[in-house]
């Protein structure tokens, strides 16, 4: 079955990263397709490079990072929900004069209508709200 | 048929009593990260008129990494791969929070 997540909430703000994270990986290995994995609202902290958290915690970011390597997985986050909240790519750090850029590799930041192709081409979209 | 999952007590936001009055049914409840409290005997009170076409779930791993036991027995315990599960068999997955 062709599924697509959305995610609102930040790691470590709310379990909703963190419940994701287990659902995606028992999706993967019971075979099932991840179309796309949308972060919105409070979710595009998910994708920050920066985050620094303690070595003996689930590295949130980086594990997301590492799934979609893995598994070829579309990451998008909300380009509108992440700009106001600091996550920025080199683009957007370019157009905004901003000195530096922060977003993880593989995640790209990108509209709403992603969510709503989700929407259309998946058979289920599971929400993990914060 | 929809699954429906809550991630918050009872108390602390109107998720569950939101849930409860839309379900139809067929319907399924799933009981995830703080959602699972409502599980606690104290809370079976809210469940009792509940149709008997509603199975009740929660997930297992956020019950015991809050170390809940004996709870309502209406509710079955099930993994990441059983919540999948239901997924794939409920139509659509409406998840309050």
């Amino acid at each position: 079955m062709i599924f697509s997540i959305v995610v609102t909430g930040a790691p470590y703000s709310s379990q909703a990263a963190d419940s994701a994270l287990r659902y995606c990986k028992s999706l993967l290995k019971l075979e099932h397709q991840i179309h796309r994995i949308f972060f919105y609202a409070d979710g595009v902290h998910n994708a920050s490079e920066l985050a620094v958290p303690p070595q003996d915690e689930t590295n949130i970011p980086s594990e997301w990072a590492q799934l979609a390597e893995q598994h070829k997985l579309d990451i998008v986050v909300c380009i509108a929900a992440a700009v106001r909240r600091g996550v920025l790519d080199e683009n957007e750090a370019g157009r905004y004069e901003k000195s530096s850029h922060n977003l993880t590799l593989p995640f790209v930041l990108s509209g709403l209508g992603q969510l709503v192709e989700a929407g259309i081409v998946s058979d289920r979209v599971v929400t993990f709200g914060a | 048929m929809t699954l429906h999952t809550i991630n918050k007590t009872p108390t602390e936001s109107s998720a569950l009593n939101n849930c409860l009055a839309s379900l139809s049914d067929g319907d399924a409840l799933l009981l995830i990260e703080n959602g699972v409290y409502a599980a606690m005997p104290g809370y079976a009170e809210l469940f009792t008129r509940l149709p008997a076409s509603i199975q009740c779930y929660l997930l297992g791993e956020d019950s015991s990494a809050r170390g809940l036991n004996d709870l309502n027995p209406d509710f079955r315990s099930i993994d990441y791969d059983g919540f999948v599960e239901l997924s794939c068999r409920y139509n659509k997955v409406v998840s309050w929070f």
